[in-house]
Order: structure tokens, then C-alpha cells, then sequence
């Protein structure tokens, strides 16, 4: 047992401090306001502060720290992506998950599972050879794999799913992983919070003071602050921040929902995720087969349930694993996705100066949050964007120069 | 040593029917109407369990549906509710989640590593040094987790069932049973539900030493039975609550899906266990858990008890135990003045010894079995007064401190609950539309109130509904106590006051989460875990919110509560999978093609032929063989699976304008026209052949998996540009054969009167004629490059026109050919196939359709984006190539990369060996600098071996396209 956790042993009073601080009020004014304390903006607020000596920054939060798409997602790590751009950008990212939790001293249970993107078409397999090859070439460990490897990987799935989805081959990319979310959230909090960062919870963005083209400050539920800089990394609440300073995106919002199955004995290593059959899946540290599906097909700014989803998904997942009929699903959530229309974030300068957005994340937001923490903190350091996501600009829809990850996204949408 | 008292009125057991069972290899007896809990506990086995994560022994303690301690595992069943579950003959029952069964348990140990195991522990250790992670990983692995799957278990699927009604009443306690009479009689259709196995709630069991509440429950069942409008169920719970009064209602068979008009929920109250050390030793158990021991198995809960109360329902449960020979050690009440009704009287009576303004400091048990508990004064400040502990010897101790209230549906429906400080729980405080509640989950405790209020809902949502009932003025009584204690929680300094059961959970662990800044219920929640196991919070959570109020100074109100959603309680997946339908189509040859041998692939939802098996004979020599009968001779191929659109109106040419990149709007009658259909951003979507039919009358086809998106968006767009036009989607009502090859017309002028000479039915044109006496379409089409027809026939038909031309074409060798075939003769032609050889952003221009389209007609959709990429110019180009080196070892693969002084310029698309030409052909996207005939470029195929190919025009064969035009 490792000796970390014997001075729990012998403390007489529980030897742990706050991990965050909880600051009286707002001050006047600040250097920096971060809208959104998920885990993108509390790593953009860890990374301003460490790695750009900006520590007077105010992280807002409407509710508590990591309560959105960070807390409600299915913490699935990859960066098996299409473009040139995405798979840069997401191998950017691993690589910073794995050393993560030394970072913060912080075990964030991260753990390479392995993870297989099924393909039950021969269009299927085309996609998946485009993606393994486009990955290889930058290095990434992707591979177009038969169904005996997956079937290597899960003895216990059923390799026809029900006779009507044969597995044909799968993309296996190895470093995929999945990792405890709140925690990330957490690390990134006390990390910023330590180097001075406020993170203000239970405060409520009202509106975003622009004058002459400038972000000059901020109204919130506890005051008006002054600062020059703004980011939003609100998920699917980007779209009422944008409108706080007249700027139109592209992003619509719908809800993504998921659900999890009561503890059972672990069985399942790798993550499997299936297009056709709109799966993903994978078993938590607790045992729990925690699983997704597309998105719902509506546009909805809300975060409610349906039965037909908890359906769907359960008798898809019967498809693969019919020895499931026994398992219990013992809850289901929704988030708000908000999605862009080339499946690709926006991140960066905007055309209100000052005015930083971190957005468009759809389903995949989790797996970038490091990376997006390192890039946008530079943006917002520097004023520019950084080189990493400049294919992301807001400018690119003007442009007509989309970066498609359509079919990079794990389900279809 | 038997627990079971004799006959006890009311009891659920069938004592003519013995059951054998056997938990953790020892054989047991118990009756027909038991639960393995109650079979167990009468058989005097006390240990049913283990905890989550200490391993700590655990016994009874709610004996209702939330509680994990008592997980069981019979076969493939897992994670089974021994509380609830009927006991069966020959069950074979193991404990959950230990090493070596629920009372010698191996990872008990890790009760004793408790002290270096506080809350988040996992957080603080593990990952350093990082390279030994993966082995903690491992070792979580295998101690997490409960019960276990049983990879042969078959897939069960259970059909589902739809309902509706106009009331559903939730929970058939009093509150429930009156509500569910109340909206019947006044003629509304009512479907009851209750979890239990039988209706009554606590009328049953919460007895009070009399049995006014059995007659009354016989009374009410009486009541329903006449009622023929009520439809009673129990043993069925309301798992979830979604939009619109949308329920799923599942039982032990199926789930069934229950749309009501309006929804009671009188589910009542979880009753709350009080915390102190100790807590959850076997034998502590929650008052009306002892109460269903004794009244639905007649098993008696054990010899000697002391009862903890707040409320009157501990003085019940102490009559009702001393009724069925418990002695009752005393009851130690947590109020200062104790207990103000009747009750306190009749129990002074029968001798039982009150303590009031006591609490229990901790329980002791000695070999998992409870021995002691010490009892001592509670102060105003709710902290015990150790200076004089009382210790009474008892192996029972029952506990009745409060309840929370079963509101998860209520939550689900966006009810607005407010923390009631007379009952010090929260209850509705606004109801959506059509919810009611009433009963305890409404703050309604005393017997004849809860019956009232049940009346009261029963008769507001009948009115609600329209249903002519008088409205009455209902006087619901405040409580006179409050049935919960605002604090029943003890902090014994040397801990293991456990708060959450499932989890494992004790006070401390509360504190020190705060103290690492974990402060809001949320925050709690997720770095604590409480209420995140299988029983949801429903004895954990109330008791969490008391604590973190207390820990932060405000009341609970200010705390409020964590988000409730779906499962109230958790579901089998092959109740909510059903059936498991999987939607496929067939066309109407597809018993045609099974006769021929067909392989069978997926193309969207249809089933296609890709080849036609011959035995002996290797795919790749079959598929050779198709397509060279079509080049030589004639071969027929099954296109129905193509969406068929049907388009009529005035303004049926200008909509065609709108939705395709080419001109329509001038097309004579009895042409075709190939047509490109792109997305606002100007991305290539889809393609098909428009015919016109007359004037006003258009019929097109669209590609096999875009049918319904194309339906749909052609829909969107009509309904915006209110144009006079209809669209009828007739991909059903059609099938199509493409007949083609040399010989095509000679084996359809047998069939067929209309004239197919070249110059009465040239290339792309349309005629409608009878073939083998059925009025078909016929087009002149060349996808695969040799002079063909396609033939459109209403579906029914589709079999005797195949039928007929395949013995029609008997003597010129007409041979079926599928997918594959026609995938390699159109790659031949260098024709493209969307989705395959466009992806998400192809531009019409970088496939090489620039021809198909229109940029000097006024609009169409996708026309804006294509001028301003157009200007740009293209960022990728497809085009024709051919390898260089025959029969080379390694032959990419679609999708293969095409790659230029190291960097990607492109893929590969299509590619195959054509016999014909004698060569790999293939389309690629290149760099637009990389478009020159004859210029070499590099593919890197498997193993990363380059493989040198030439840019070459298309088409490959037939550059004239002779064939297809091709004269007599």
C-alpha cells in the first residue's frame, strides 16, 4: 500500500487543505475573466497562471466546479481524428493527460485502456483505413485491425451483434484511455487556485461590457468587474455568452445523453465504440459499464432524459453483449453539446478584441481539455492565436475553409 | 434455530409450500411468499453481506428495495435485491463482491486499513512513481465491482407493452389506495402501481399493535374490486418519469410504456436510518424494516431490542415487536419532551422504559452479530452528553428517526420542492400540470390524513381531467409532531457512524470533504460519492444534506438537494432493449436473388446482393465473371434499392432548379438528365437521374443510403419556398433492374412493343411502355459504360418482369451481377460514387462535376459557397490513375494515402484490377498541382510500401463512351 496513505493513518486531524478557496467577493477589476469553471476553463485559469505568470484572473461559474459537459461526459481520451489539424492538436493532448497526474499531484485514475472503433460496413473499414493512416503518418498509434483482434481484446462480444451488424475490422488505437473526470476538473482548480486564480461559483455571467470593438469588463450576479480580457468555455451555454457581445457562431446545441449500469465485477478492458450501432462503451474503475450514443437528433438547449435513448442504446448494447440482459442501468443524464458544422471546435480570437472563445466542442470536448488549457492560455497570454489551433478560428467559416472531423466523430450525428 | 412465528394475520407466506434454497453453500427452507432475506434472517443467518469497500458484515436494514448490502447473486441474475426478490425453489444464492462468501469474507481486512482510507483516498496515492499505475489499476480491478456476469447468460428479450390511462396513481399505501378510489369513482380510467409484491404499504405492517389498518386495507380491496376501472398492479414499478406524463412501468416480465393524462404520486417515505458507531452492525435495523419482518414473514426480527425514535412510529414498532415476544430493552427517544400522543401511554403500560431526550452513542458487535448498544442523554445542541452512557445488551436495535420522501418522479417532473421546517422534509412546493402528490412524499404522516389527502388528489385530478366530480373542501391536519428529527446524527469520536450504506460513508468522511473545499451538495456528492451507489441516495442523502447544513452553518433548504433522475430504481437492460428490433429492408427480388446464390451486404438499411455465389469458385473470379457478361454479353442487376421520387406541379422544374446544381426547368418530355445535389456549404451530398415524365410530372432517383435524408431535406426546402409542388417518396412503391451489356436491347425487344431502335430511344432518354405486360419506365442509362436500361416497374410486379427477362436473356448468356461487379465496371468509366469517392467537404469541382453545374441559374442550394471556394480554388482534385508496375507484390487499398515528399497530398478512393484493361485502375484525391497526365505519384500501402502510380484520364475504358451510345 503505498505510503501516501499512511499519514492518514497517524494525522489526528484530517491533513488535507482546501483545494479551492472560496473567496469573499468579486474585486474591481482583473486581468483576465475566465466564463466557465469546467474543465477547459479552469485549465485555461492553471495554465495563465503557471505558464504565463497571469494570476489575477477570475473564474466564473454559474454553478459548481466541473458541474457541465466535464462532469457528464464518458471520459473517453483518443486522438485518433481525421485532419491534419485535429490529430495534431488531440496528440498534443494525450500527451499531456499522461503526465497529468504528477502534474497536479492528483491521481486522476487515468488508464490506457485501448480503444476500438468498430466498423460494420466495408464503407466502414474505408473510413477506419483513413483514419489508422492519416494517425500513422503523424506518428499516432492507430491501426486498421480484423475482427479476431478485437475479438482478442473482448473474448466476450459477440463478433456478428446479433447477426445483423457483423464486426468487418475496427481502428485500434492504442493510447486511448478514460480517466476520472471530476477530478481533472479539480486538479486543474486547486492547481490555478494555488497560484492565485479566484474561482468564483454560484456567479452568473448577466452580460460583457464592449466598447469601441473592446472587451472592457464584466456583469455578474455579484458585481461588475473591469478587465480587458474575456474567455467564454461554456459548452452549450456559448451561444447566450455570444450574444453578450453580438457575435454569431455557427454552433447549434443538442442534447447528448448517456447512462451507466449498476457496479458488476470488471470484465471489459478496452473502450468499443460502434458507429452503426451507436455505442460507446467502457468500465469504470467502479465497475459500472458506463455508455453513450449519438446525439439526440433535435436541437434543445436543455438537459433532460428520454426513455427512447435508455431503449436504443440498451438494446444495442444487447447486439454485442446479449449476456448483459441481467445488468441493471441505474441512471442516465444528458449534456448540452454545442456543435459546430464541420464537427471541429472554435477556439481562439474573435472579432470583438479582447473576446476569446473556447467552443464548439460537441462530444469530444473531455479528451482536449489539457491541450485546449495550454493553447488558449497562450491566446489569451499573447493576444493571437496559438499555432496549434489556428485551423479552429471562428474566421474559417467565412473562409469556407472547414476542418472536417465528421467522420472522426465516434458516433454518427 | 427458526426466527419464524407462528401464523401472523396478514403475512405473505404460503407455509404449505416449503422452499429449498442454498446462500453461500449451506442449504436452507424457507416459504413459498419469502424473500432470501426473510428466509435467511428466520433461519437465523444474520450476515447477508458485505460493504462496498470495507468489507464490513451487514444484515438487515430497510428489507425494501434500496438497500445494496444485501446484493445477491443466483446464477446469471445478478446484483438481485435479496430484500425483494420472491425466494424460488433450488436457487443457488452467493453473496456479492466477496472473497469466500458474506460471513468469512477474506477482504475484510480492509475494514481494518479504514484509518489510512479516508474519503478521495484514491486521489491522494497511486499514481506515483506513474510507471506502477497500471498495476493499482489491476488490483482495483479485481477488489471493485459487485456482483458478477456470466458471459453464457442468453440474450433475453422481453416484449414491451404500450398503455395509457387517465390516472396513474404511483405507491398503493393508504395515500394511494384513497387517491386511486377517489379519481375511479369518479369515472376515470386508473391504473395503480406498487413496487411490493402486494398493495396496503404500511397499512400492512406499520401496525402499532393493532390490526385497524389490515381491515382497513381489506375494506379497501374491497372498494377496488368493484371498481372494474381501476386496474391494480403490483409488484410494478414506476421506474422513471419523462415529458408528457410518460412512464415506464416495469414489472417482473416486461416494461410497459404508460402514457397517462395525469400522474398521483403517493409513493411515501424512505424511512432514514440515525447515525452513530457502529451503525450498520448486523441487527441495527430501521423500524419498519423490523415491522415487515414480522408481519409479511412472520419472522421475528430478534430476541431483544432497543428502539431509537423520534417519532411515533418507533412507538409502534415497539408495540408491534413486544406483541410477537421482543423484549424491548427501552426505547431511547432523541426528542427532549418525547412523544406527545396516546402512544407514549400505551408504552409506559406494557413496561417498556423510556428515555427521552437520549440518543444511541454506538452499537457493539461481537463475531457479526450485534451485542450492546449505549444509550446516552442528547443535548439541545445535538451533541451527546457522554458523562453517564448507558449500555443495554440487545442483538436488535431499531431505529426511527425520520423519513425522506420517495419523490425521484416528482423531481423528474420539474416539481419545485421546498424544505418544510414542521416536518423538517422537503415536499412539493409547486406541481407541474397534471401532477399531484399526496401522503407522505406530500408532508402528510397521521393515518387519517394521509387517507384524506389521497382522497384530495384523487378527486383534484379527476377534476383536472374534466371528469364531473363535486370538489369538496378537504381539512388535511398539520402534523402535530414532526415524523423526522432534524438531527438524529451522533459523531462518536473513534468513527464508523456510517451515513451512506452503499457506499460506505461515514460522518467523518463528510467533514474532511468540506474541509478540502468540497462544500456544495454537489461538490459532496461527486467527491464523496453519497447517493452515487445502486440505491441512488435513498437512505443516504437526506441525512448528507443535514450534515453539510450543519457543517456550513445554513439550514437545509439553503443546502437543497442533488439532481434525481432516471432509474427510481435500476432497470434490466433486457426489459428496457425489448424485442431489439433491427430495421432492414429487403427489395421485392430479394427472393429472386436468395435463389441465385446471393451474398448479402449492407447498403443503409437494404440488404444487397454483392455477388452470386457459385460453388467451387472464389469471390474475386465470380466477380470478374459478372462484369465481364456485362462487357460481353448482357447482365441484369437489382437497382431498387435507389430512392424513387415522384414530383409533381407547375412549379415541379423550377424546384428541381432550386435543389440540384444543373438546369432542369427546359428538359423535354422523355428525357433524363444526371443531377448533383449539394448542402448550403456547397458540399457534394448526393447524385441521381432526373427524369421528365410530362410537363408537370418529374421522377428521380437519389442514391441508396440518401434516400430519406434526401426525402426529408427536399420536404424542408418545400415548406420553406411554399413552391406549387408535391413530392412523393416512391423508393417502395418501384423496384428497378438495370438491364445492360451488348446484347441489352435485343434481350428486351423480346418483351417489350415500344420502339428501342437508337434513334427512337436514344442514349438518356425516357419512354413508358408495357414490359413482359407491365407498364414500365424505361431509361437509357450507362453507370456501368455498355448500352442500358433501366427498368422502373410498380413493385408488385418486380418478379415477373425479372422473371421474364432472365428467360428472355437464356440465350445470350444474361447473367445477375451485384454490388461488387458494378463497382468495378463504373470505376472503369470513372464514374464516382458519393460517399465513397466524396467525403464530408468534397466540393462539386474537386470531383470533377464542375460540368453538372449551373452557377448562371439564379439560385440553388450550395451556389453561394460553391462561387466563393471557387475562387480559392480547389484544395484537392480527383482524378484517374493507374499503377505503374503490373502485378506488383503490394496493391494499396482504398484509402491508402497518397504522400509527396513526406507530406499527405491525398487518398486513394477507389481502386481494383480490372481484367478487361488488364491493370489496377483507380480515382485518388491528389494536390491540385498534381493533376498533369501521366505524372507519377506515390501511394503508401500496407507496410508503408510506396507504390508508384500515374495520373491517367478518365474514363479508363470506353473514353468515347460508344458503348453506351452505341448504334444498331
Amino acid at each position: 500500500m503505498p505510503y501516501q496513505l499512511l499519514r492518514f493513518a497517524f494525522a489526528s486531524k484530517h491533513p488535507e487543505p482546501r483545494m479551492f478557496r472560496t473567496p469573499e467577493r468579486l474585486k474591481n477589476a482583473y486581468d483576465a475573466v475566465i466564463i466557465g469553471a469546467g474543465g477547459h476553463g479552469l485549465a485555461s485559469a492553471y495554465y495563465l497562471a503557471r505558464d504565463h505568470g497571469m494570476t489575477n484572473v477570475a473564474v466564473l461559474e454559474r454553478g459548481y466546479i466541473g458541474g457541465g459537459n466535464t462532469g457528464r461526459n464518458t471520459t473517453i481520451i483518443r486522438s485518433n481524428y481525421l485532419t491534419p489539424e485535429g490529430v495534431a492538436f488531440y496528440d498534443q493532448s494525450v500527451r499531456l493527460w499522461q503526465d497529468l497526474a504528477q502534474d497536479f499531484d492528483l491521481n486522476l485514475f487515468y488508464a490506457t485502456r485501448g480503444h476500438f472503433t468498430l466498423a460494420h460496413t466495408d464503407s466502414a473499414v474505408r473510413t477506419m483505413r483513413w483514419r489508422a493512416e492519416v494517425n500513422k503518418h503523424f506518428g499516432v498509434d492507430s491501426e486498421l485491425v480484423g475482427p479476431d483482434e478485437v475479438r482478442k481484446a473482448a473474448p466476450q462480444i459477440d463478433i456478428t451483434c446479433g447477426g445483423h451488424a457483423p464486426i468487418l475490422g475496427a481502428l485500434y488505437h492504442a493510447p486511448g484511455a478514460i480517466a476520472r473526470h471530476d477530478a481533472v476538473a479539480w486538479g486543474y482548480g486547486r492547481g490555478a487556485d494555488q497560484r492565485g486564480v479566484e474561482i468564483h461559483q454560484q456567479t452568473e455571467v448577466l452580460g460583457i461590457n464592449v466598447e469601441g470593438g473592446k472587451v472592457t469588463g464584466v456583469r455578474t450576479t455579484k458585481g461588475d468587474i473591469a478587465t480587458p480580457r474575456v474567455l467564454s468555455a461554456v459548452a452549450g451555454f456559448t451561444p447566450r455568452v455570444t450574444d453578450m457581445v453580438g457575435l454569431r457562431t455557427p454552433i447549434y446545441i443538442h442534447p447528448l445523453q448517456a447512462m451507466v449500469t449498476e457496479p458488476m465485477k470488471p470484465w471489459l478492458d478496452p473502450i468499443l465504440v460502434s458507429g452503426s450501432l451507436h455505442v460507446y462503451v467502457s468500465q469504470s474503475a467502479r465497475g459500472e459499464l458506463v455508455m453513450g450514443a449519438s446525439l439526440d437528433p433535435y436541437e434543445l438547449h436543455a438537459t433532460r432524459s428520454t426513455l427512447d435513448f435508455v431503449e436504443g442504446l440498451a438494446a444495442h448494447m444487447l447486439d454485442m453483449f446479449p449476456f448483459l440482459s441481467n445488468a441493471r442501468v441505474n441512471r442516465q443524464w444528458a449534456g448540452m453539446a454545442d456543435m459546430t458544422p464541420d464537427f471541429a471546435p472554435i477556439m481562439g480570437t474573435t472579432p470583438v478584441e479582447g473576446f476569446y472563445l473556447d467552443a464548439g466542442w460537441g462530444t469530444w470536448g473531455f479528451k482536449a481539455t489539457p491541450v485546449c488549457g495550454k493553447t488558449m492560455s497562450w491566446t489569451v497570454a499573447n493576444g493571437r492565436d496559438h499555432e496549434l489551433i489556428k485551423g479552429f478560428n471562428l474566421s474559417r467559416f467565412e473562409r469556407y475553409e472547414l476542418t472536417g472531423e465528421k467522420g472522426a466523430a465516434s458516433v454518427g450525428h | 434455530m427458526s426466527s419464524r412465528l407462528p401464523t401472523v394475520t396478514g403475512e405473505w407466506i404460503d407455509r404449505s409450500r416449503s422452499v429449498d434454497f442454498t446462500f453461500d453453500g449451506n442449504a436452507y427452507r424457507g416459504f413459498a411468499g419469502d424473500t432470501p432475506t426473510s428466509a435467511l434472517w428466520a433461519a437465523g443467518v444474520h450476515v447477508l453481506g458485505r460493504s462496498f469497500k470495507y468489507h464490513r458484515p451487514r444484515g438487515v436494514l430497510s428489507l425494501a428495495n434500496h438497500d445494496v448490502n444485501t446484493m445477491m447473486q443466483a446464477g446469471a441474475r445478478l446484483n438481485l435485491r435479496a430484500d425483494v426478490e420472491s425466494l424460488e425453489q433450488g436457487m443457488a444464492l452467493t453473496s456479492v463482491n466477496t472473497a469466500g462468501g458474506a460471513s468469512g469474507d477474506r477482504l475484510r481486512i480492509l475494514n481494518a486499513l479504514g484509518g489510512i482510507l479516508p474519503v478521495g483516498f484514491y486521489y491522494k496515492a497511486f499514481h506515483r512513481p506513474k510507471a506502477l499505475f497500471p498495476f493499482w489499476e489491476r488490483v482495483f480491478r479485481r477488489i471493485t465491482g459487485l456482483g458478477t456476469l456470466d458471459f453464457g447468460a442468453p440474450h433475453i428479450r422481453t416484449p414491451k407493452r404500450y398503455d395509457f390511462c387517465d390516472v396513474l396513481v404511483v405507491g398503493a399505501g393508504p395515500a394511494g389506495l384513497h387517491a386511486a378510489l377517489a379519481a375511479g369513482r369518479a369515472g376515470a380510467k386508473v391504473v395503480l402501481v406498487d413496487e411490493n409484491a402486494r398493495i396496503g404499504g404500511s397499512l400492512g405492517y406499520q401496525r402499532g399493535g393493532s390490526i385497524e389498518g389490515v381491515e382497513m386495507l381489506r375494506d379497501l380491496e374491497r372498494d377496488l374490486a368493484d371498481l372494474p376501472n381501476i386496474s391494480v398492479r403490483p409488484g410494478t414499478l414506476a421506474a422513471g418519469y419523462y415529458a408528457d406524463h410518460w412512464i415506464p412501468l416495469v414489472d417482473a416480465k416486461r416494461m410497459t410504456k404508460l402514457r397517462a393524462r395525469a400522474v398521483i404520486v403517493a409513493g411515501g417515505a424512505f424511512e432514514q436510518p440515525a447515525v452513530f458507531r457502529n451503525n450498520d452492525a448486523p441487527g441495527v435495523m430501521l423500524a419498519s424494516a423490523a415491522q415487515r419482518l414480522l408481519y409479511r414473514y412472520a419472522v421475528k426480527p430478534m430476541d431483544k431490542t432497543l428502539v431509537l425514535t423520534a417519532n411515533a412510529d418507533g412507538y409502534r414498532a415497539a408495540l408491534d415487536l413486544m406483541a410477537h415476544g421482543v423484549a424491548i430493552a427501552a426505547v431511547a427517544d432523541l426528542r427532549a419532551d418525547g412523544e406527545p400522543s396516546a402512544l407514549s401511554m400505551r408504552v409506559k403500560q406494557v413496561g417498556i422504559p423510556v428515555l427521552k431526550g437520549h440518543c444511541v452513542l454506538e452499537a457493539e458487535a461481537v463475531g457479526d452479530r450485534l451485542v450492546a448498544a449505549t444509550v446516552c442523554p442528547m443535548g439541545a445542541d445535538g451533541k451527546p452528553d457522554t458523562a453517564s452512557p448507558q449500555k443495554f445488551a440487545c442483538d436488535g436495535l431499531v431505529m426511527s428517526v425520520g423519513w425522506a420522501p420517495a419523490a425521484a418522479l416528482l423531481y423528474q417532473s420539474g416539481t419545485r420542492m421546498r424544505y418544510d421546517t414542521t416536518t423538517h422534509q422537503f415536499v412539493p412546493d409547486h406541481l407541474p400540470e397534471g401532477m399531484f402528490a399526496c401522503g407522505r412524499v406530500n408532508g402528510v404522516y397521521a393515518l387519517d390524513s394521509r387517507c384524506e389527502d389521497g382522497e384530495r388528489a384523487g378527486t383534484e385530478a379527476a377534476r383536472h381531467l374534466g371528469f364531473d366530480t363535486p370538489a369538496r373542501n378537504f381539512s388535511i391536519a398539520p402534523e402535530r409532531s414532526s415524523p423526522s428529527h432534524p438531527w438524529p446524527i451522533v459523531e462518536h469520536p473513534a468513527g464508523k457512524n456510517f451515513v451512506d450504506f452503499d457506499e460506505d460513508l461515514h460522518l467523518r468522511d463528510f467533514h474532511n470533504a468540506a474541509q478540502e473545499g468540497f462544500d456544495n451538495i454537489e461538490l459532496m456528492k461527486r467527491y464523496t460519492t453519497v447517493g452515487m451507489g445502486p440505491s441512488q441516495g435513498k437512505h443516504s442523502n437526506m441525512n448528507a444534506i443535514r450534515v453539510l447544513a450543519r457543517i456550513r452553518g445554513v439550514s437545509p433548504a439553503e443546502v437543497g438537494t442533488t439532481t434525481a433522475r432516471p432509474f427510481f430504481h435500476p432497470v434490466p437492460m433486457s426489459h428496457l432493449a425489448g424485442r431489439g428490433f433491427n430495421v432492414h429492408r429487403e427489395t421485392p427480388l430479394h427472393s429472386r436473388h436468395d435463389g441465385l446464390g446471393a451474398v448479402w451486404m449492407q447498403a443503409g438499411i437494404w440488404l444487397r446482393p454483392e455477388y452470386y455465389a457459385l460453388p467451387g469458385k472464389r469471390k474475386s473470379d465470380i466477380v470478374r465473371d459478372e462484369a465481364r457478361a456485362v462487357r460481353s454479353s448482357v447482365g441484369i442487376i437489382d437497382v431498387g434499392t435507389l430512392g424513387k421520387m415522384e414530383l409533381y406541379g407547375p412549379d415541379a422544374g423550377a424546384f428541381l432548379e432550386r435543389v440540384y446544381t444543373a438546369k432542369f426547368a427546359g428538359m423535354k418530355p422523355g428525357t433524363t438528365r444526371y443531377a448533383v445535389m449539394l448542402d448550403e456549404s456547397g458540399v457534394v451530398i448526393d447524385d441521381g437521374v432526373v427524369a421528365r415524365l410530362s410537363e408537370q410530372h418529374f421522377y428521380f432517383t437519389t442514391t441508396t443510403t440518401g434516400s430519406t435524408t434526401v426525402y426529408r431535406e427536399l420536404q424542408r426546402w418545400n415548406s420553406q419556398w411554399n413552391l406549387e409542388v408535391g413530392i412523393v417518396n416512391a423508393t417502395g412503391a418501384f423496384a428497378a433492374m438495370n438491364l445492360a451489356g451488348p446484347k441489352a436491347r435485343a434481350v428486351l425487344r423480346k418483351l417489350t412493343s415500344v420502339d428501342l431502335s437508337n434513334e427512337a430511344f436514344p442514349y438518356l432518354a425516357l419512354r413508358e411502355a408495357e414490359v413482359a405486360g407491365v407498364p414500365a419506365r424505361l431509361m437509357r442509362v450507362g453507370f456501368v459504360g455498355e448500352l442500358g436500361y433501366e427498368i422502373h416497374v410498380p413493385a408488385d410486379r418486380a418478379a415477373h418482369v425479372w422473371d421474364a427477362l432472365m428467360e428472355a436473356g437464356q440465350g445470350d448468356g444474361i447473367r445477375p451481377f451485384g454490388v461488387e461487379a458494378q463497382r468495378l465496371l463504373r470505376l472503369e468509366k470513372g464514374h464516382i460514387i458519393i460517399g465513397q469517392d466524396t467525403d464530408g467537404l468534397t466540393q462539386p469541382d474537386e470531383a470533377g462535376l464542375e460540368w453538372a453545374v449551373k452557377v448562371d441559374k439564379p439560385f440553388f442550394v450550395g451556389k453561394r459557397s460553391v462561387q466563393i471556394v471557387r475562387k480559392n480554388g480547389p484544395r484537392q482534385q480527383l482524378v484517374g490513375f493507374e499503377l505503374d508496375a503490373i502485378g506488383a507484390s503490394t496493391t494499396p487499398r482504398e484509402c491508402h494515402l497518397v504522400v509527396r515528399n513526406g507530406a499527405i497530398a491525398g487518398r486513394v478512393t477507389s481502386i481494383a484490377w480490372s481484367d478487361t484493361l488488364g491493370k489496377h485502375v483507380g480515382l485518388a484525391f491528389v494536390a491540385p498541382d498534381m493533376t498533369e497526365l501521366n505524372s507519377p505519384f506515390f501511394i503508401r500501402a500496407d507496410g508503408g510500401t510506396m507504390v508508384q502510380a500515374r495520373v491517367v484520364p478518365t474514363p479508363f475504358y470506353d473514353a468515347e463512351g460508344l458503348r453506351q451510345k452505341v448504334m444498331d
